[in-house]
């Protein structure tokens, strides 16, 4: 994997940019946006006019200008701070989009205009235009395959340097701009205007230019407004509770006490931690369509799952050959081996695999091209006949379903015996699927193929499960089949003998109960179940039509991903939720540290309250406030990373949170202040 | 003075009785507000009928603004009314004393009183009021703007509870129906049980004018008398307050002895227990209907300790300077026939439930022992609650609560299955900002202001907590005062009858429209992965949002009002 790669935030020239960037970022039109962080902004530009103020000719009852000075220099801090926490998970973004920039150089297109090729910029492309590609040649826009059939070096996108074969009709049709032909020729119809590519795209994404607030940042930005306006109020009618009172505050104090209590720490942190989200997924090469999708993800209640691939390895395999009665397993293997000299599938290999080494039969080490040369017609698998095989010597070989090959032997006046039938029927009980095999009228036995469920996947379920998520295995098998690798592989349920329609009708049937769905898909026919998915996740490798339907779509076309997208979501929201409570957890402390600091002057009696016992009212104040910023610069690591997700249902994981982040978040801040205020009064800054 | 154990045992039988009061109580809401059948449909149908054949009332499903609008047009009406009855009192009937007009800003003052199921007393009852006002003017409205609140309660339940199809808004039920339904079947039929029960125990009940009487001094006194227990039972039941007499619940006639006492602190908190019951009922999951009691209950214990545990320490100060007997704790502007204990239990029960009957003066209170009943009215009255006002306080705090902990665990925010989007936040934020903005802001106000100054017997840290007090409970509803100010003046009157309407509408109006938005959304069924909304864990949560909110929010002028002055006590300085 080379091109959407993790980019280390805490690379020198990213954190000098991002350093620059914070400050760029100061803008009033930019900041308007962090209705939180505006507030402080102005609070800083106040607090700076009353030190230039105080610095010029101070005022008798003034605060010392040291103070004041102190505290406006804090308070930019604390707004250069979540600038740079900003800047610093765009930044990663910005490296990544500038490596994939590269790839976008201006190339010469084949245009194809009534037949005759003319050369055009890549760029002037239209949606519609047909171009030609040959080998060598780089496909100059996002389209499909309308004709032939290549090897494509996609690893500029994907990160994956296998070439891909890319042919019309079909599944694979879809290729991407940027990525390179290397053999044969092939008619390309450009799906996209420029600027739409799926290049584009990424590069808008990963950049985060076009990044909008997803609905629940949204919810919490409101929360968070709020509550800025619930302190404000509290602030500034402090005011005229002290001059009642007898105290006179000054502006910075009001000031200082305000920034410290609205929710500076999630306030400042809250754009980080989605733009982070969204850069976690993309480092697991998975491009989210929009960050609402990644939020979705977290939600998600249902994940449909295709057996292939995703729970079971891609292929099935030959087990075992099982001989029809009064016929030798040999004859069984020989004719199993010849029926699958052509058969490039995984299935068919393993049939060649498991006669060459179980039985023996090196001596018919056929090439398919030798047979051909000596006058054998490969029968290729058809949806029709759904059978394969070869006519060789006069002999008709045959394997596939049982059903299909009863037919074929029943049109050549043979019959299926008895025990054929019940050893392929104990064979698709137990989950494997069995192939019969035939020469002319007879059949000869059976191939057990064995679905080969993953590795550790059963305990991936259970960890899902543990987590509220349901799994659906959604396979084409028959029902015992399904239900066989079902209870092998863990899952909660199963769709068996799936049609894309039953796929579609079953997400519906979940939404209806409320549930939010999950799948990945390919195919053209995967698209409507895509479109309907909450959180569909097409593959690259995919068609089109799949990729435009889905809201993400991974570059590694591994439908396993899936797992990690959900855990991706949740993180997401918990970093924000987790936060939040610090956030607002803290100001316990911040109370105790600055409202007796303010009445101390009329009311010596309140000294209790100052539980924290700090120096004087000035070092409590600026303890406070220097707090506050730091924990903006304290917290962004995590705010990137996330908080960690642990598979515990919702009960165990809220008290957890609330225990970390709540309790911690009322004790941390006593003690941070205090630490701060032994500083300040040791280097004697105040 | 020590707590006893004798003061223990009277708050926890209370609290034992509350608790076997909830399920019946609130099976009894469910029934009558969801229109199932129940034991008083056949004896009271014809009053419910007879109800709509009146109003023209069609009981059709209403969208939330259809509720809404008839709420308020229901509540301007009658704040009309009251106020042209005070007006016109001199020329209307059953005025034995001859009453004149009532002041104008003090009939506006008291007709947003009573409206917003205050009952907030800026004028002295036996003094201004006539019968005809008290019961033409007054007393209804103890009926219909508690059934208005328990209306608001049920529709926002049903908002939250009901399965929508996800294509907007939905329905909520019908505010004419709600209204009549708790009017007829519960209000009136149980009210008019426990005025009988309250006569039974020696409350006055009568139309005559006030008795002279000549003392063993010689001097004549006027004895105020009137219809009390009629007035009595339903005050308390639907968390109004509001007496005829302006010592409230510390006169004789209005609350003899500690039966009645104790009766009546049933009352206050029988219909806000028994809607948490209910609300389990609706939401088909009793568990998170005791989710919420437990919450409640948990506050409530607070406040009653605190409380108590300060009114029997007592004022070190008066205690050394007067040389009272300090066994006896905090007695000053407290009923010997009550005593400590109880209370202090009055005045956490009445603050809880937005109720503002007094059986002491919270005035008197210690700096602490007074912060509770305070405080209680700044944490929203969802500690039970007033009649409605209760719930539907408290299923906004449990959204907001919910909206922050449905993140913790990796989720959109759902309450009930209901996914907590920006509209809802946004319109649960409006609510909540209604307490700050109106409390701090009338209070900072009339701490400036010369008008409002002139108000204060008492200055000092105390005379804060005077004014803070008069806004606060004007602005939750509750309508118990201070006292230790003159709030019969024009600005008080302004402010004061301003606050109410704003601290009851611009609160209903937030959470009728959440109502209606939650009611059309989809619910997803409950799973491990969802937050879970029963149990202790959840109570404990609603109790962490709402004490943080409400503290955070009221810190600062607390700390310069009652913490400052607790402060100073123990200095030995005394307001």
């Amino acid at each position: 994997m080379t091109s959407v790669k993790a980019v280390s935030a805490w690379e020198g020239p990213i954190l000098r940019a991002a350093a620059l960037e914070s400050f760029r970022k100061l803008d009033p039109r930019h900041m308007a946006k962090n209705p939180v962080m505006f507030v402080v902004e102005v609070a800083s530009v106040l607090t700076t006019l009353i030190w230039l103020r105080d610095l010029a000719a101070p005022a008798p009852e003034a605060l010392p200008v040291w103070f004041t000075g102190q505290v406006s220099a804090w308070l930019w801090f604390t707004v250069l701070f979540a600038n740079f926490a900003e800047a610093l998970a765009e930044g990663r973004g910005k490296a990544q989009a500038a490596a994939l920039r590269g790839l976008r150089q201006e190339t010469m297109a084949r245009k194809l205009v009534d037949g005759r090729e003319l050369k055009v910029p890549a760029s002037s492309l239209r949606k519609g235009d047909v171009v030609v590609v040959e080998a060598t040649q780089m496909i100059p826009g996002d389209g499909e395959v309308i004709e032939g059939i290549a090897s494509v070096d996609e690893s500029a996108v994907t990160g994956e340097s296998a070439p891909v074969i890319r042919e019309s009709g079909g599944d694979r049709s879809a290729v991407t701009g940027g990525t390179r032909v290397l053999s044969d020729r092939i008619v390309v119809r450009i799906g996209v205007d420029p600027g739409h590519s799926f290049l584009d795209r990424i590069i808008g994404l990963v950049e985060g230019a076009k990044r909008q607030k997803t609905p629940n940042e949204i919810a919490l930005s409101v929360l968070l407004s709020g509550m800025t306006i619930i302190f404000l109020i509290a602030c500034v009618t402090l005011v005229p509770f002290g001059l009642y009172s007898g105290l006179q505050f000054s502006a910075t104090v009001i000031v200082a006490l305000l920034v410290c209590l609205i929710p500076t720490t999630i306030g400042g942190l809250l754009s980080a931690i989605g733009i982070a989200g969204m850069d976690r997924l993309i480092r697991h090469n998975v491009i989210p369509m929009s960050g609402r999708a990644v939020e979705a993800a977290g939600d998600v209640d249902t994940m449909l799952l295709d057996k292939t691939g995703t729970i079971t390895l891609g292929n099935r395999m030959a087990s075992e050959l099982i001989p029809a009665p009064g016929e030798p397993v040999e004859h069984l293997a020989e004719a199993a081996q010849i029926a699958s000299l052509a058969d490039e599938t995984p299935e068919g290999r393993s049939i060649v695999v498991l006669a060459k080494e179980r039985y023996k039969l090196r001596g018919r080490e056929l090439r398919p091209e030798t047979a051909r040369a000596g006058g054998a017609v490969f029968v290729p698998f058809s949806a029709q006949t759904r059978m394969s095989g070869c006519d060789m010597d006069g002999r008709v070989i045959r394997k596939g379903a049982l059903d299909a090959i009863t037919r074929h032997v029943a049109a050549l006046g043979g019959r299926v015996p008895q025990e054929v039938e019940m050893v392929a029927a104990t064979i698709a009980k137990s989950g494997g699927t069995p192939l019969a095999v035939s020469e002319g009228a007879r059949v000869l036995g059976v191939v057990h193929l064995k679905d080969i469920v993953k590795g550790g996947i059963k305990e991936r379920f259970a960890r899902f499960r543990s987590m509220g998520l349901r799994t659906v295995m959604i396979t084409g098998d028959n029902p015992l089949t399904a239900a066989a690798i079902a209870a092998e592989a863990g899952v909660d349920d199963f769709l068996a003998e799936a049609t894309p329609e039953m796929k579609l009708a079953l997400i519906r049937e979940e939404q209806a109960r409320g549930k939010l769905v999950a799948m990945t898909g390919d195919g053209t026919n995967d698209a409507p179940a895509l479109a309907q998915a909450d959180v569909a996740i097409a593959m690259n490798t995919g068609t089109q039509a799949a990729r435009e339907a889905g809201n993400m779509v991974d570059l590694d076309s591994n439908p396993t991903k899936l797992l990690e997208v959900v855990e991706v979501g949740k993180q997401l929201l918990m970093t924000r939720g987790c936060l939040t409570t610090f956030s607002i957890a803290n100001d316990v402390a911040k109370y105790f540290a600055i409202l007796p600091a303010m009445f101390m002057a009329v009311f010596p009696e309140i000294a209790p309250l100052n539980v924290m016992g700090l120096a004087s009212p000035e070092s409590a104040i600026l303890s406070a406030v220097i707090f506050n910023a730091l924990i903006i610069v304290a917290l962004i690591p995590l705010a990137l990373r996330g908080v960690a997700y642990r598979p515990l249902g919702a009960a165990a994981l809220l008290r957890r949170s609330l225990l970390i982040y709540g309790v911690g978040g009322v004790v941390a801040p006593f003690v941070g202040i205090k630490l701060i205020d032994m500083v300040l009064s040791a280097i004697g800054l105040v | 003075m020590e707590m006893t154990a004798n003061g223990w045992t009277q708050i926890l039988f209370f609290y034992g009785t509350i608790l076997a009061v909830t399920v019946p109580m609130g099976a009894f809401l469910y029934r009558v507000l969801e229109g199932h059948d129940h034991f008083l449909k056949r004896p009271l149908g014809w009053l419910e009928r007879l109800c709509y054949r009146l109003g023209g009332v069609n009981g059709a499903e209403q969208t939330w603004q259809a509720y809404s609008a008839g709420m308020l047009a229901f509540s301007a009406f009658t704040l009309l009314v009251t106020y042209g009855v005070q007006r016109l009192q001199h020329v209307l009937p059953w005025n034995p004393q001859g009453l004149g007009a009532v002041e104008a800003t003090s009939s506006f003052n008291t007709a947003a009183s009573f409206t917003t199921n205050t009952n907030w007393q800026g004028y002295v009852g036996e003094a201004v009021m006539s019968y005809f006002s008290q019961m033409a003017g007054l007393a209804w409205h103890n009926f219909i703007s508690a059934a208005a609140g328990i209306a608001i309660a049920v529709a926002l339940a049903r908002g939250i509870t009901r399965k929508g199809d996800g294509k907007g808004p939905g329905t909520i039920g019908n505010f004419w129906v709600d209204l009549t339904r708790v009017t007829v079947y519960v209000l009136l039929p149980i009210s008019f049980v426990f005025a009988l029960v309250f006569v039974s125990q020696g409350m006055i009940q009568n139309l005559a004018p006030y008795t002279e009487a000549t003392t063993l001094e010689g001097a004549r006194q006027v004895i105020a008398g009137g219809p009390f227990a009629s007035q009595e039972a339903i005050k308390q039941f639907g968390t109004n307050g509001g007496g005829p007499l302006n010592a409230n619940a510390a006169h004789p006639f209005e609350n003899p002895n500690p039966f009645t006492n104790f009766l009546s602190m049933i009352l206050i908190f029988a219909i806000p227990a028994g809607l948490t019951y209910t609300f389990g009922r609706m939401a088909g999951d009793t568990r998170h209907g005791w989710a919420i009691f437990g919450a409640m209950s948990f506050l409530f214990f607070a406040g009653v300790a605190v409380a108590y545990w300060a009114e029997a320490g007592g004022s070190p100060t008066i205690v050394n300077s007067l040389a009272v007997d300090p066994g006896l704790g905090n007695m000053e502007g407290k009923e010997v026939r009550f005593g400590v204990a109880s209370s202090a239990l009055y005045a956490t029960v009445t603050t809880d439930a937005s109720c503002g009957a007094v059986n002491s003066m919270h005035d008197s209170f210690t700096a602490l022992g007074g912060l509770v009943p305070l405080f209680n009215i700044q944490l929203g009255e969802v500690v039970f609650g007033g009649v409605g006002a209760g719930l539907y306080g408290m299923l906004v705090m449990a959204l907001l609560s919910v909206f922050i902990a449905g993140l913790m665990v990796g989720r959109t925010p759902e309450y009930l299955g209901k996914k907590v989007e920006t509209r809802e936040v946004k319109l649960a934020m409006l609510y909540v900002l209604v307490f700050p903005l109106t409390i701090l802001a009338f209070t900072a106000w009339s701490v400036l202001a010369p008008y409002g100054l002139s108000s204060l017997n008492n200055q000092g840290p105390h005379g804060l907590s005077e004014i803070l007090y008069a806004f606060t409970s004007a602005t939750g509803n509750n309508g118990s005062a201070f006292a230790g100010i003159s709030a019969n003046t024009p600005w008080y009157n302004t402010a004061l009858g301003l606050a109410m309407l704003i601290g009851r509408f611009w609160m209903i109006i937030p959470a009728l429209a959440i109502a209606g938005i939650l009611a059309g959304k989809k619910a997803s069924p409950p799973g491990p992965g969802t937050l879970p909304t029963t149990g202790p864990l959840f109570a404990s949560l609603l109790v962490g949002v709402i004490l943080i909110v409400g503290a955070l929010t009221f810190f600062p002028v607390l700390s310069l009002g009652p913490i400052v002055e607790h402060f100073l006590a123990q200095a030995g300085k005394v307001f």
